[in-house]
């Protein structure tokens, strides 16, 4: 990977995608900031972040470069499913979940 | 989760702000293995504060990938943030730029983190709670850049898996209602599908349409 990029490169996509990344953030809170939605509209938005958050989980579990991976990560999240059944703390279920995937990575 | 108090959020937002510092730490590693340089990394930390986005920029540069490439898988994965901007907004007072800022602090956890369930945000949780996961990123990017041939190969610490705990442990307060698990499900399923089909940050977007089951209900 070394010298693989230019500094001109570098610096576009770090401008591009910041930018970007500014406008996609700022577009909502700008656009519609403090003005009330149609009851039905918030129904549906209420249901954004269990949405996303499912999706977050299974990708960053499971997700590869156009493909499924199934390494380390696995055990680490049910780990951490576990301590939450359990109810632990937020910090006990975050490193429990890294240390078994390193464990796991460190032995094989 | 109606308005943490002070103790219950430096409980949440404490291991939150350290997952993202050490993810900021790998960032900053191994975009500086990448060829990066030094200025960038960090540059692009304080602008774009998403990290998956900015991992998978890195990867299709640093692949040998056209900065166009680069552009798109990252922005696809940010494209998340129209809809959760949307969701916001409602919630969001004040003059624009205060908006702003406050979609800028918008990320995954902070977002999650201070949603009410009922479609509005406790915006004071998400301010506090996304300036506390920017001083993280930012701080873990400079130390990685820097600091990199002292911390090795990040992947050793299995801070891939932190996220999707993280995640999971944020999903389940949000799971109060039969309609809000057969969203999560359905969620779930439909990025678990996509994922050998789209880019990444597709599975996500397709994913998020899950919430029109919303539309009928209420």
């Amino acid at each position: 990977m070394e010298e693989a990029v230019t500094s001109a490169a570098v610096w576009t996509i770090v401008a591009v995608v910041g930018a970007g990344t500014l406008a996609m953030k700022g577009a909502g809170p700008v656009l519609l900031g403090g003005r009330a939605l149609p009851p039905r509209v918030m129904a549906v938005v209420s249901l954004l972040a269990p949405a996303v958050l499912a999706a977050l989980i299974v990708t960053n579990t499971v997700g590869g470069d156009h493909r499924y991976v199934l390494d380390a990560r696995l055990a680490g999240v049910a780990a951490a499913a576990i301590a939450l059944r359990l109810r632990a703390p937020l910090l006990v279920v975050v490193i429990l979940a890294a240390a078994v995937t390193a464990t796991i990575r460190a032995i094989s | 989760m109606d308005r943490l108090g002070a103790r219950e959020r430096v409980r949440t937002i404490g291991p939150m702000a350290l997952a993202v510092f050490g993810f900021g730490v790998s960032f900053g590693v191994l975009a500086r293995a990448a060829g990066m340089g030094a200025a960038a990394p960090i540059a692009m930390s304080a602008t774009t504060f998403a990290g998956s986005a900015q991992f998978a920029a890195l990867s299709v540069a640093g692949e040998g990938g056209t900065v166009i490439a680069a552009v798109v898988a990252a922005l696809l994965l940010n494209a998340r943030y129209i809809p959760i901007g949307i969701s916001i907004a409602p919630s969001v007072q004040g003059p624009m730029w205060r908006r702003f800022v406050l979609g800028q602090l918008t990320v995954d956890e902070s977002w999650a983190l201070s949603s009410r369930g009922n479609g509005t945000f406790d915006v004071r949780t998400l301010a506090l709670a996304g300036i506390a996961l920017y001083v993280g990123w930012i701080a873990g990017t400079t130390i990685g850049v820097f600091a990199g041939n002292l911390v090795g190969d990040p992947a050793r610490f299995g801070l891939d898996a932190a996220f999707p705990a993280l995640f999971l442990a944020l999903l389940v307060p949000q799971l109060r209602t039969p309609i809000d698990r057969r969203v999560a499900l359905l969620g779930g399923a439909v990025a678990l599908v996509l994922i050998p089909l789209a880019p990444a940050g597709v599975p996500i977007i397709a994913a998020s349409a899950a919430c029109l089951l919303g539309w009928r209900k209420r």
